[in-house]
């Protein structure tokens, strides 16, 4: 369980993390989202004690990290910066951190092989590739086998086959009961991955929900109703929080009523429907909309993606 | 690959696992030994004290009956076997300040920070591991430069017995100091936690500082520089009485400015953000 309360962090005159709150429950897969530069890596940091905070707290299994007596055993973390001598061998990177915890070196060779680098375990980590450098984090992560699991983009770099190891890893920790935290910038990897989300823009919390919640929430529970009555169910739908556009004749997008709503409604006034569709929007455009306003680094002229799908 | 189910799960008795400082000199051990840089610079202090012994003392030794009187009576045999100190400082300068600052520059030291959240005892075990290898290498490395040298110059006649005066003292003295100096680089390297930054910070203090010290109005230079790392340290190489500070003296406040660099650096280590 992580627990933050009103985490805030300034660099110099910037304001990377703001006035955070939120929780990490254990038994799921918590994402945490947020465009680059919106403050994740920066949170993580502050939750390893890497980095102190401006003001606020944010302590682990109930206790800031650094008074844990075995701090591995609590929290296992890979993070988006490599952490690794470049000229250490992964087994003598990985011995290293588990004699801190005197952790035995079976343990070691059961992660190599885990996360497969059992071949490469005796080469230098500076001459790995990205994706070989993830496991060898993944690896180190784990190696406490620890209460909570916190991963800073940990597809990064991978292979596809790498990629879904590492979403059944996730899920696999979270049915154990642990507390798995998982970052990310890329929303349909969260989509696949998380079951609650705790959304950041610019270092402020944007939302703190499932995620099948943040679909709803974003998509503005928007219905495209046709009927060749459509003026006549209009004016029986208008209501003070109910709006109703005219897409085109014969078409109308409801906002506000829920697609059994609108049906029952027609049905009791005898108005005939051709077609009744609730719009999903696509969690990358749910994720895009409501972090509109909180992209640190916009593209300049680029139309911005809004939440109409295309039905 | 195996599911994540199947990872083994470690014992959670409360005391088991926790991080000790014996623990993480552990570590330190391990992480010491498992890059080239320690290999390299350890053998290169090791091969000029007893290399640069040899050669030296070859050189004097073939010298010797050319040597005018007043030559010859100023010539100290053990500060010529002693000649490979000076160089054997500046790698395990260099290498004390490496231990650290590699740490940072390949992002380490994050990981370093994770397993050992209260920072500290990471670098106690950093110099304790350090200091105690370089004293079990240099001290032989001294000693067999000693031997091997003497052995050299005993052919003229003009070498100098274990069993004189200073000697022993300037011996161990001498690993002493080398351990000094490369835990002093450790302590400038953890204060300013950049390569670069390190070598150059204790180059600066250990070599250009005694001469830019002349530019000072001599009476103040000489009150001055009897107490600079340098000349402190090197006070328990010689074996002339009635130097400016006497050698244990001078080799305690070469180590007080270490003790105070490292604590300088143990300061900053749990206040700044990593």
């Amino acid at each position: 369980m992580i627990e933050a309360h009103d985490l805030t962090k300034d660099y110099g005159a910037k304001r990377a993390v703001d006035a955070l709150s939120f929780v990490v429950e254990p038994g799921v897969v918590t994402g945490f989202l947020g465009p680059n530069g919106s403050g994740k890596s920066t949170t993580m940091r502050l939750i390893l004690g890497l980095d102190a905070p401006t003001a606020g707290t944010v302590t682990v299994n109930g206790k800031l990290y650094r008074d844990h007596q075995a701090p591995l055993h609590e929290v296992g973390a890979l993070l988006e910066a490599r952490s690794v001598h470049t000229g250490r061998s992964a087994y003598n990177h990985l011995l290293a951190l588990a004699q801190t915890h005197g952790i035995p070196k079976r343990r070691v060779h059961e992660l190599i092989d885990l996360v497969g680098l059992h071949d490469v375990a005796r080469k230098r980590a500076g001459t790995f590739s990205l994706g070989m450098g993830q496991r060898l984090g993944i690896a180190a992560a784990l190696l406490g086998d620890p209460q909570t699991v916190m991963l800073d983009e940990p597809v990064n770099g991978l292979d596809p086959e790498g990629i879904h190891w590492v979403r059944n890893l996730l899920r696999g920790l979270a049915a154990e009961g642990r507390t798995v935290f998982v970052s990310s910038h890329l929303m349909s990897e969260m989509a696949l991955t998380a079951d609650h989300l705790i959304v950041v823009g610019r270092g402020r919390l944007i939302a703190d929900t499932s995620v099948d919640e943040f679909v709803r929430r974003a998509s503005g529970n928007v219905v495209h109703v046709r009927s060749p009555q459509a003026d006549e169910l209009r004016d029986l739908l208008v209501a003070p929080d109910v709006t109703v556009t005219v897409v085109e004749p014969g078409l109308l997008e409801v906002s506000g009523l829920s697609a059994p709503q609108i049906g029952e409604t027609a049905a009791r006034h005898g108005v005939v429907l051709h077609e009744l569709m609730p719009q999903q929007v696509s969690l990358e455009e749910a994720f895009m909309d409501l972090t509109r306003d909180d992209v640190e680094f916009k593209a300049g002229a680029a139309p911005v993606a809004t939440t109409e799908a295309a039905a | 690959m195996s599911a994540p189910a199947n990872l083994e799960r470690l014992p959670r008795t409360p005391g088991a696992g926790r991080v000790t400082q014996a623990r993480v000199a552990v570590s330190e051990w391990t992480k010491l030994w498992s890059v080239r840089s320690t290999r390299w610079s350890l053998l290169t202090a090791f091969l000029f004290t007893v290399g640069l012994a040899a050669l030296a003392c070859a050189v004097v030794s073939h010298h010797y009956p050319q040597m005018d009187p007043r030559e010859k009576a100023r010539f100290n045999p053990l500060e010529v076997n002693l000649a490979g100190v000076q160089l054997a400082q500046l790698a395990l300068g260099v290498l004390g300040v490496l231990i650290i600052t590699a740490e940072y520059s390949t992002g380490m030291i994050r990981a370093s920070f994770t397993a050992v959240p209260k920072r500290l005892p990471v670098l106690w075990a950093k110099a304790g591991v350090f200091g105690v290898v370089t004293f079990a290498l240099m001290l032989p490395a001294v000693l067999i430069a000693f031997f091997v040298g003497e052995a050299i110059l005993a052919g003229h006649h003009i070498d100098v017995a274990f069993t004189a005066p200073h000697v022993a003292r300037v011996l161990v003295g001498a690993a002493l100091y080398l351990t000094v100096a490369g835990l002093f680089g450790l302590g400038l390297g953890a204060i300013v936690r950049n390569t670069a930054g390190g070598i150059a910070s204790f180059a600066a203090i250990m070599f250009v500082l005694p001469p830019l010290m002349n530019v000072l109005p001599s009476s103040w230079n000489q009150a001055a520089s009897p107490y600079l790392p340098l000349q402190a340290g090197e006070a328990i190489l010689s074996t002339a009485p009635g130097g400016h500070l006497s050698p244990w003296v001078g080799l305690a406040l070469f180590a007080g400015y270490a003790a105070v660099a490292l604590a300088a650096a143990a300061a900053l280590l749990v206040r700044r953000d990593t």
